[in-house]
């Protein structure tokens, strides 16, 4: 017997699965499960093409009642009786809750509502007189405060705009940077003093501050063979490099 | 009536929203204890009686509403519709009202679907509230009804709701389906 279900008409899975135990007259407790799988099956093969989305928590319960029958299939050995909880004990407990929540949920749709069935008494003031009006009272939560701010931002689109920075590197600096890094290893291969790291300007302001700081005495530049590694040794003791800076203002060369 | 009586059923007639015996305290500077008779009082003389409206105790306060009877006629007033909750809203709503605080995990179990959008509309029409954080593995939100919960479905507050018991015993079967403890109903 198929019979024709609109799965809209279903709040999920637990729901359809109410409606097939009550219209097989079964007992919640007492499932038949064999013969619920067969139906439910049949229902979630007529929905195939239905919202994945949705489809997929109906597919979950399809899993789970095919694992339970297939542990009701299961011979039940002797000594293990006591311990062997009935497959179906989750799923009855599931759906008893369930079916509380849903009649609780007929409740509600019952009881008088506001704005449907009861009326306060509602006054709209003028926008005049709503000036100076005092706010009080007002109860918020966590929820309202954080979607006022999310739709502060909405509103407050992100400024698309490409600001140019002009990027000042100073040689100075550079000298400095070299100048550190010496005074912790006294000598420094060439490669080490460019970091990977640096964009092309760096690299040239880099490179100036070495030329500088070779022209300045305070460095001295060797290398062993052609081609081989260029090191960089201090010249000068640690004490006399403080004044150093000094009369370089000149060399910004942004 | 007395001056204060006056002023008692005053406040009440033009309060937006239900007022509660602290906030009269408050407004009119007088003692709770003072207050108390007075509006006993008031509801007594607009009690559910003939006339169109009365003084109905919600969400801890008290507020003039019309009688339930009058319901058709009195929607005419309204322009917009009455608001209609879907049955996925009212489940998640009565899952919440029983069970809060409760997490969002929790409720999609109970109702063996995704409950993410419908929370989020309950949220957004202010009947959720976002109570805090839980104590375990990716602290999740927990949730629990508002005032305005208790505001819409005239409740006085959440005691007011037929406990589990009660509901079961409509339906003896449900009985066997009380393993979660529902019944320590936090008071808002």
């Amino acid at each position: 017997m198929a019979i024709q279900i609109r799965l809209e008409n279903f709040s999920g899975p637990l729901d359809l699965l109410l409606h097939l135990i009550k219209s097989h007259e079964m007992d919640i407790c007492d499932i038949r499960i064999v013969e619920i799988t067969e139906q439910y099956l049949t229902i979630i093969e007529q929905m195939q093409q239905l919202d994945l989305d949705i489809a997929g928590e109906f597919l979950l319960m399809a899993a789970n009642l095919i694992h339970i029958k297939s542990r009701m299939l299961l011979p039940v050995s002797d000594d293990l009786v006591e311990e062997e909880e009935d497959p179906r004990a989750e799923l009855v407990k599931r759906l008893l809750e369930y079916q509380r929540y849903k009649d609780i949920a007929g409740l509600f749709q019952q009881l008088p509502q506001l704005e449907r069935d009861v009326f306060p008494g509602r006054f709209q003031l003028s926008d005049c007189c709503i000036e100076g009006q005092e706010e009080d009272e007002v109860i918020i939560g966590i929820y309202q405060l954080a979607d006022a701010f999310h739709r502060l931002l909405k509103d407050k689109p992100a400024e698309v705009f490409h600001e140019v920075i002009r990027e000042s590197l100073s040689v100075d600096d550079f000298i400095n940077q070299i100048i550190d890094k010496l005074l912790q290893k006294k000598r420094l291969s060439f490669r080490q003093v460019f970091s990977s790291e640096f964009h092309r300007g760096e690299l040239i302001v880099t490179f100036l501050a070495t030329l500088e700081l070779v022209r300045m005495q305070v460095v001295s530049i060797d290398q062993v063979n052609d081609f081989s590694e260029i090191w960089l040794t201090l010249m000068v003791p640690a004490e006399q490099l403080s004044g150093l800076s000094t009369e370089k203002g000149l060399l910004e060369y942004g | 009536m007395d001056n204060l009586s006056q002023l008692v059923e005053a406040f009440i007639f033009a309060s937006d929203t239900p007022l509660s015996l602290d906030r009269l305290s408050v407004l009119l500077e007088q003692p709770k204890a003072q207050l108390r008779p007075i509006v006993e009082q008031l509801q007594l003389q607009y009690g559910v009686g003939d006339r169109g409206f009365y003084l109905a105790e919600v969400a801890g306060g008290y507020q003039f509403r019309t009688v339930v009877e009058l319901a058709p006629w009195l929607r005419k007033l309204r322009k917009d519709r009455a608001p209609r909750f879907s049955v996925a809203a009212l489940e998640t709503l009565a899952i919440i009202a029983y069970r809060q605080p409760a997490t969002r995990a929790e409720i999609e179990y109970l109702r063996g679907v995704d409950s993410g959008g419908v929370m989020r509309t309950l949220l957004e029409k202010n009947l959720l509230r976002i109570l805090g954080k839980k104590d375990a593995p990716g602290r999740p939100l927990i949730y629990g009804t508002s005032r305005q919960f208790l505001e819409l479905f005239g409740l006085r507050d959440l005691t007011d709701l037929p406990t589990l018991k009660e509901f079961a015993a409509l339906d003896p079967q449900l009985i066997t389906a009380d393993p979660l403890t529902p019944d320590s109903v936090e008071v808002l």
